[in-house]
This record gives C-alpha cells, sequence and structure tokens, in this order.
C-alpha cells in the first residue's frame, strides 16, 4: 500500500485521481471489514463529492495541500456532520452531529478524504474494542486477537491496508497501545497542540487527538495538519502548527536519551529485547544514552484511574435521553434519565462513571481525587526534573504483544496494560509508538519515546531513526 | 417591623443577576430575553457531544465593573463544575466559579450610612427553563417537561453579602442599592419582573449578643416588596417557633407572595452532593493589571457618588430632601434636576418635583423634555405658578408633552396680582381676627395656616411665598 505522502503526491501531479484512490480504499476496506469489524459507518458519498471536487481542483492546476485526495478513517469520537457518531454506545446509536469537530474541517482543507467512521471501545473507555456495543474489532495481523484500543478500529484500518492514515484520541495510551498492537506508528501530541472541539469527551483534561500511519513521515504530515490554535478550544495552546515534516530526518546525533527503568520493568522479555535493541540503534546513530529511574511514575495508574474516571462522571452526565441519542421512555424525567442510561450504557462506562462519582464525592474527594490531582503534579515534576538531564525518554509501550480476546476479563489486569503509556498523558507531554522487532508468534512490538512539551518534532525523528534501523527505508 | 425585645435578625443576600452581554456566557448565541423558545442555541450551550466553552470576554469585563463598583478585590479566578441532573441544565453541570472566585472581600454602603460586606460576586452561567405539565406543576409526577434553552448559558454574576443585615427595610435598602449599582456599571437593566435579577436572602435570629441562629434560605423572592414581607414573615416565624420551644431547622425555604408566607422545599439533610471539580474546559481567567486599568477607567460614577455630586448643590439638605435625592438617582433623574438648576430654577423645588411628580409618571417619561422641566420649575420659583398648579403643569407634559406656558395660559394659571392677592389676605385677616394675632406675636406656624386658606378660596391659584410677603407686608 502506498504512504499518504506518496498518494498526495500521486493525486496533485495526475498520476492518479482522489476518486480512483477513494474506490481502492472502499474496496480494501470491503474485502475485510466484516470480518475485522473495523469501520461502523461508511459515509461513501460524502466522501465521492470532497474527492471529485479535489479532482476538478486538480485538473485546474490548484494546488490542493500536504493529504491531497488522501482517504483516511476517523475515530467513531469525533463529530462529522451529518454523519452517525455513536463512541461505539447505544446512547448515541442514530445520532448526527450538527457541525465537524476542527479536525475534520483542517483535514478537508489539507486535502484529505474522510471515507467513514471506525470502532472503539466505548466512549474510549479501554485497551483492546472489546468493549465495543457494536461488537470487537480483530487485529488484522492476527484475527484471533485484539487490535489494542480504545483506538482499536483506526489502528486496524491502517494495518489492514485499507487506509494509509487515520485518526484516534489517546487518552491514557489509546493510540500508542494499539499502535503498538498493529505494528504502526501511533503519536500522543501535547496536550493542546490538537484542538479538542468536536471530540467526544472521555477525560477532557488528558484527551488528544493524534494519527496513525505506517510511516513516520506520514505521522507528521498528518499532525502538522491538524494541528495549532483553535479559538474553540480554549485549552488550546497559542502557537501555529510547528514544523515537523522538515524535521523528520533530523537523526539523534547528540541528543541525551534517558532509557527509563520504569517505562520498561515488568515487561516482557521480547518487549524488554526491543527496547534495549532500539536503544542500541539510537545510540549507534549518535544518540547518548542516559539509564534514569523516576519512581513517581509508577504511582501514574492510580492517579489515572481516580482522575480519568472523575472528569467521565460528568462529561457522560449529559447523555441523558433529554436533547439527543437514545431515550428510554419512563413516567417523569428523572425517570426517563436513569433508564436510558441504564439501557444505553455498556457495563465498563457504567464502572468509570461510578468510580468518579465516588471519587468526586463529599467525604472522599480529598482522599481519592484531590490526592490523584497532587500524584498527577508529582509525575509532572518528576518528568520535568527529568527533561532538565536528556532531551527524550525510551521505553516500552505496552507490556506485552497484542493479546488474545477475552485473554484480560478482569478490569485490574486490562488497566494494566496501560502503565507504561499514562504517565505522559497525566503531564500533557507528547510520545510516540514506533514499532521496533517482534516478540512472540511474530506479533510486533511498539518502542515508546517520550519528550517534554513541544518536542514532536525531535520524537518524529528519533522515531525515523528507529524505522530505518528495524528495516523499513 | 420590629421584633419582640430583646431579639435581633441577620440577613444575608445573595443576590443573581443576568449579565447584559450581546452574547452568552460560552458561546455565541444572543443573550435576549422572550424570543421564540429554543431559538437562541447553538451546539454548545445545548451541551451537544464534543462541544466545548469559551468564555466571553464581555461578560468578564461587566463582572470586574461589578467587583469594582463593590470595592472588591478582583483576583485570577478559576472556574468548577457544580453536577447535578436537571433537564434544563443542557450538560447535566453547571459551570460556576467556585473557591477561586473572580471578585472578593468587598463592601457596599447604603444611602443610610450602614455598610453591608461583600463577601463574593463570582461569575455562573444560567440555567433554561422547564415547564412541567399536569401533576403538581415540578418535575416529579409531571405528565410531560418541557424545557427551553435560550437562557441557558446566559452569563450571570452571584453577589453574596456578609451577615451584616439587620432589619428587612435594610434588606430591601440594599437590594435597591444593588440594583442601582448593576444598572449604573451597566451590567444589568435591573428588570426584577424579567428575573434580571433574583433575591435570595438567608435569615436567621437571635437573642442580642448571642452567636449566629440556624438560618432558612428565602428564595424565589422577585420583587423589593417581596423581599421586604419574606423576611418579615421568616424572622416573625422563627422567633415564635423558639419562644414555643422549638428550633429553627436549617432549610430552603419558598416564598409564596399570594399567600404572604414561606414553605420548606428543601431541608439540609437532602442538599445534593455538587462533587464540584476543576472545570478542565477552561483555563485559569488572569485579570491582569492593564486590563483591570481599562475596565476602571470606563466605570461611570455609582449612585452614592452621584447623590454626594446632587447634594452639593443643595446647601444644608434637609432629610426629605436627602430621601429625595435617593428617589432622584435611582430613577436616574438627575439630569432634570440640573438642568432645572442651571436654568435659574430653585433646586429645592426642582428636586423636589422630581422625586415625586417625575417619580410617579416614570412610564410617561419620554413625553417630557428637560427644557420643559426646567421652564415649568422656573415658573414656580419665581412664584408664577403655585406649588399646585406646578404639579398639575407637570402631570399634563408628562401625559401628553408640549408647552408648560401655553398649558398653564390654557388652564387659566395666570398670576394673581399682586392687587387681588392682597384684598383675598385682607379677607382673610378680618375674619380670622385670633389667628392674625397670634402670627403677629410671633408664631410663625400661623403662616400656613394663611396659605391654605388663601389657596382655598383662589381655587390654587395664589403663590404661598407671596401669600406669605402680603402677611409679612400687614404685620
Amino acid at each position: 500500500m502506498k504512504t499518504a505522502v506518496e498518494i498526495a503526491n500521486d493525486v496533485q501531479t495526475g498520476a492518479t485521481t482522489a476518486v480512483a484512490q477513494l474506490d481502492a480504499a472502499y474496496v480494501a476496506i470491503e474485502a475485510r471489514n466484516a470480518e475485522l469489524n473495523v469501520f461502523l459507518h461508511l459515509d461513501k458519498e460524502g466522501a465521492r463529492k470532497i474527492a471529485q471536487a479535489i479532482d476538478a481542483r486538480v485538473a485546474a492546476g490548484e494546488n490542493i495541500g500536504p493529504l491531497a485526495g488522501v482517504p483516511i478513517a476517523i475515530k467513531d469520537n469525533l463529530c462529522q456532520t451529518g454523519i452517525p457518531t455513536t463512541c461505539s454506545s447505544k446512547i448515541l446509536e442514530g445520532w448526527k452531529p450538527p457541525y465537524n469537530a476542527t479536525v475534520i474541517d483542517r483535514l478537508v482543507a489539507a486535502g484529505a478524504v474522510p471515507v467513514g467512521k471506525t470502532n472503539l471501545d466505548e466512549f474510549a473507555m479501554g485497551s483492546s474494542t472489546e468493549n465495543s456495543a457494536f461488537g470487537p474489532t480483530r487485529n488484522p495481523l492476527d484475527p484471533s486477537r485484539v487490535p489494542g484500543g480504545s483506538s482499536g478500529g483506526s489502528a486496524a484500518a491502517v494495518a489492514g491496508d485499507m487506509t494509509s492514515i487515520s485518526l484516534g484520541s489517546d487518552t491514557g495510551g489509546s493510540i500508542r497501545q494499539p499502535a503498538a498492537f498493529c505494528g504502526i506508528v501511533g503519536m500522543k501530541p501535547t496536550y493542546g497542540l490538537v484542538s479538542r472541539y468536536g471530540l467526544i469527551a472521555f477525560a477532557s483534561s488528558l484527551d488528544q487527538i493524534g494519527p496513525f500511519s505506517k510511516t513516520v513521515m506520514d505521522s507528521a504530515v498528518l499532525l502538522e495538519a491538524i494541528a495549532g490554535h483553535d479559538p474553540l478550544d480554549s485549552t488550546s495552546l497559542p502557537e501555529p502548527s510547528p514544523s515537523l515534516v522538515s524535521h523528520v530526518n533530523d537523526g539523534v546525533a547528540g541528543k541525551r536519551i534517558g532509557l527509563v527503568k520504569e517505562l520498561y520493568e515488568g515487561a516482557d522479555e521480547s518487549v524488554i529485547n526491543a527496547v534495549m535493541g532500539a536503544v542500541a540503534a539510537l545510540k549507534e546513530a549518535g544518540a547518548q544514552i542516559v539509564e534514569l529511574s523516576i519512581p513517581e511514575l509508577r504511582l501514574g495508574l492510580s492517579a489515572y484511574y481516580l482522575i480519568a474516571p472523575a472528569e467521565a462522571s460528568s462529561n457522560l452526565a449529559r447523555f441523558d435521553g433529554v436533547r439527543f441519542g437514545l431515550r428510554v421512555d419512563a413516567e417523569d424525567v428523572t425517570a426517563m434519565m436513569e433508564a436510558t442510561r441504564t439501557a444505553g450504557f455498556g457495563a465498563e462506562v457504567k464502572r468509570r462513571i461510578m468510580l468518579g462519582t465516588y471519587a468526586l464525592s463529599a467525604g472522599y474527594y480529598d482522599a481519592y481525587y484531590g490526592q490523584a490531582l497532587k500524584v498527577r503534579t508529582l509525575t509532572i515534576n518528576a518528568f520535568q526534573k527529568a527533561y532538565a538531564q536528556v532531551d527524550m525518554l525510551i521505553g516500552a509501550t505496552t507490556p506485552g504483544v497484542a493479546f488474545k480476546f477475552g485473554a484480560k476479563s478482569d478490569p485490574m489486569e486490562m488497566y494494566l496494560n496501560d502503565v507504561f503509556t499514562i504517565p505522559t498523558n497525566l503531564a500533557g507531554d507528547p510520545a510516540v509508538s514506533v514499532s521496533f522487532g517482534k516478540g512472540e508468534e511474530n506479533l510486533p512490538i511498539g518502542v515508546q519515546l517520550l519528550g517534554p512539551g513541544r518536542s514532536e518534532a525531535s520524537l518524529y525523528a528519533a522515531a525515523r531513526v528507529l524505522e530505518i534501523a528495524d528495516g523499513r527505508s | 417591623m420590629t421584633l419582640p425585645e430583646g431579639w435581633e435578625l441577620v440577613v444575608g443576600m445573595e443576590v443573581h443577576t443576568e449579565l447584559l452581554t450581546k452574547s452568552k456566557l460560552f458561546c455565541g448565541c444572543e443573550n435576549h430575553f422572550g424570543s421564540e423558545p429554543n431559538t437562541n442555541i447553538c451546539p454548545i450551550c445545548l451541551g451537544l457531544p464534543g462541544s466545548l466553552p469559551v468564555l466571553n470576554k464581555d461578560a468578564v469585563e461587566l463582572a470586574m465593573r461589578i467587583g469594582m463598583a463593590l470595592n472588591c478585590t478582583i483576583a485570577p479566578s478559576t472556574f468548577h463544575r457544580k453536577n447535578y441532573f436537571y433537564p434544563d441544565q443542557s450538560k447535566d453541570y453547571q459551570i460556576s466559579q467556585y473557591d477561586l472566585p473572580i471578585n472578593s472581600n468587598g463592601y457596599l454602603n447604603l444611602p443610610d450610612g450602614s455598610q453591608v460586606t461583600i463577601e463574593r460576586a463570582h461569575m455562573e452561567e444560567d440555567t433554561g427553563k422547564s415547564t412541567h405539565l399536569g401533576g403538581s406543576g415540578r418535575l416529579a409526577g409531571a405528565d410531560r417537561s418541557l424545557v427551553d434553552y435560550n437562557r441557558c448559558g446566559v452569563p450571570l454574576v452571584e453577589i453574596v453579602s456578609g451577615p451584616d443585615i439587620r432589619s428587612s427595610e435594610q434588606a430591601r435598602a440594599y437590594a435597591s442599592e444593588l440594583r442601582g449599582i448593576l444598572i449604573a456599571t451597566g451590567a444589568s437593566d435591573g428588570r426584577l419582573e424579567e428575573g434580571s435579577m433574583r433575591f435570595d436572602a438567608n435569615v436567621s435570629v437571635r437573642k442580642t449578643g448571642d452567636p449566629l441562629g440556624t438560618r432558612c434560605e428565602i428564595k424565589n423572592l422577585n420583587s423589593l416588596r417581596s423581599l421586604q414581607r419574606a423576611i418579615d414573615y421568616e424572622a416573625a416565624r422563627q422567633v415564635e417557633l423558639i419562644l414555643d420551644g422549638g428550633t429553627v431547622r436549617q432549610e430552603t425555604r419558598h416564598w409564596d407572595e399570594g399567600l404572604g408566607e414561606t414553605s420548606t422545599l428543601r431541608v439540609k439533610e437532602d442538599a445534593e452532593d455538587y462533587r464540584y471539580f476543576r472545570e478542565p474546559d477552561l483555563t485559569e481567567l488572569v485579570p491582569d493589571q492593564p486590563w483591570q486599568d481599562r475596565v476602571r477607567a470606563a466605570l461611570p460614577p455609582m449612585p452614592a457618588a452621584r447623590r454626594a455630586k446632587l447634594l452639593e448643590r443643595i446647601p444644608s439638605a434637609t432629610k426629605a430632601q436627602e430621601d429625595a435625592v435617593v428617589v432622584v438617582i435611582d430613577l436616574d433623574l438627575e439630569h432634570f434636576v440640573n438642568a432645572a438648576a442651571d436654568g435659574g430654577a430653585e433646586i429645592s423645588i426642582a428636586v423636589s418635583r422630581a422625586a415625586n411628580e417625575l417619580a410617579a409618571g416614570i412610564d410617561t417619561l419620554s413625553n417630557l423634555t428637560t427644557d420643559a422641566f426646567t421652564q415649568t420649575v422656573l415658573m414656580e420659583s419665581k412664584g408664577e405658578l403655585s406649588a399646585t398648579q406646578s404639579k398639575v403643569v407637570l402631570g399634563e407634559l408628562l401625559a401628553n408633552g408640549g408647552d408648560p406656558k401655553k398649558i398653564a395660559a390654557e388652564k387659566g394659571f395666570e398670576q394673581m396680582s399682586s392687587d387681588s392677592l392682597g384684598a383675598t389676605i385682607d379677607e382673610l385677616i378680618a375674619k380670622n381676627p385670633d389667628e392674625w394675632q397670634r402670627y403677629k406675636d410671633g408664631d410663625d406656624k400661623l403662616s400656613q395656616f394663611f396659605v391654605g386658606q388663601a389657596m382655598k378660596v383662589t381655587q390654587g391659584k395664589a403663590n404661598g411665598k407671596a401669600v406669605i410677603a402680603e402677611l409679612q407686608l400687614r404685620k
């Protein structure tokens, strides 16, 4: 399959058309979607109109943009005007947003063609896409295994050669973990770099939209297209989109990279071996490796599972049957809200709403939510201290390779899968997962590179070094 | 109203005011009362999934104006979410300031010289409006519930006073003064009947010198009169309860204007846990010094300053005149008074006519020009019109407009000649020899007796001052 950069170049030069690329994407999707359950909704008509308009503009000699005619898959927690947006929840079944998420507008402005909405764990709560109300997505590399989550559908779309790029969202690892399980590149940008307007919130202070792709370059192109200040999101950083593409091949010569014990200890041996292999490759490319211990990172998981559910309990209150989505009628409004929420939310969503409600309740706030905020501050400070010594950090993305369906039926075991990815979200910093080496049954392993706020360009440069070292030029 | 000897009333007020912004607090929807239901709405104020709030800078400036007018400290502040399920609260949480309000630690001086502390004046968003059909008219048991989201997201400032108020009259004066300030700052239109200002009163009683008693919060007070009546009722209820050996329960009470009484709405034990936490969709609000300076520089004079300025023109003003000045400023009539005084009329007459006749005709004030007011008061000052005649002319001007001189002529209010007035006075002296003797002996009060008699026989045409002058000529 061609990369996004190659497709855009071919469309812009007339070597192919946006419509031809779109048709090819739908052929690829339909070949495997029944088996893999990647897409919940395909917008064939709308996508065709966008593609036709691009072809007309190309014919008129216009310069379309960096993603000219590139089909892209969209995680189904991003709003797109008139397109069903479900968050893989029954509570939103049939709802069509009357507006576009800012990222959708920016994608279309860059020439991309959104082809449809991908499956996820309900409201992005999960690490396997098993929590979707519309059935799990299967890993294209081994359909007996999960693709990771919560952005499992978007990762599978790319790994399954349906689209070259896709968008996901990452609250505690929901882009990086499925990228690792599917053997592709997944970037969780700096908090505020990409507008959250139109992203249906899970945990507002942690959520961030980011790209999936096969190559580091495609990731940089896509992130550059969607990043930059948005007046509709108050937490959006004030600066315009950073220059990323021009730094992808900068290399790591002279960079100081911290190998963090807490970001690989306890992982499978094959994963640790992959991290060590990546460290050797970076050293070979001229980086200086510093071994570090950041004990505070071990507290991240506990803090996350209080902060994220607390925010979720409030964010998900609006799904009450009054204005949109599912409504289960009952004798009065209060009873209707209860009946609607009881019928509309799945078990994991209910579990987190209850956890969060409890953590914020009078008498428990200080012991739980308040304490978690303090741990979050500790995490931020610990990262800052580390970044005073080194330019970036390296570790594993996940403790193991993609697991089989039902392998982690205990919620705590599932939560532990996010142990390496969560600290970055607490700090609001960027991190990228890049495929490096193979584990059991030849399944891919993700190596994670973490940096301080707005260091995406450096992270991409290091990820590119690993991509080449792993045999993908 | 007064409580039994040895008892003291303690009131703290919470006043909600809608801000007069063009758009809502967190979105661009029009902030307008009276539109067709659900026409001023968008994904943000409807709380549609994925929408995010963006703070309205104009609302912040109006909130700062209120804080400045109430002598508050303006400080960096944050927003929280107050979580509760209710259909007219579109997100099922309200965005409100909580532990770090924009304005705190201020005070308000009342016209009677008393001072009420202002604990805080914070920003929050209003809810929509629910209508429950069938049942008791409340949500529980209603056949149908309708919601209008036009008001959802309208900016509010909640002004919380200290428990400093000691009478229902003072509570009323506080609410009235606050209303004047909110109008003067441009923050509010002060329209109580449209709900743009809403009062809650925390009422408790205690034996003088005792610690604060248990308070009840009275809601649904939408006029100054309701406020005063409700406090009187509630204070009497609490004293009676305690005297009967009972104890006051902390609760929220509803004021029924028709019945003239308060009743339990909910008790403290039922109070909801709102699970407040920092609103993650908004950043810290930092009103830096240059911004504060710009807002302060644009702040118009407040009622107290305007009263002081007007009173400067009335040397050794009486208590009645001071009260009249309060009314004049309250009703925004000082330009009439100033114009009349600048035009050579007596300011004490101008103040009195403004505080009485113009106040009574405030609904048709647009018919009256400052020039017509000036001419009328000037004629009265010169003795060309009696007070009674002047009031009639103003009444006509307020009703239909026109030229005061023409109106006076048409009504036959031409000045009585001093000859005919003299003849009238001579007759009155002849008819009332005892009163005349006492007046001559130095009892000045009797002058008013003769003025009254002169008015009676001339059917109001006599000028009081001219009557006194004639009396003195004959002394």
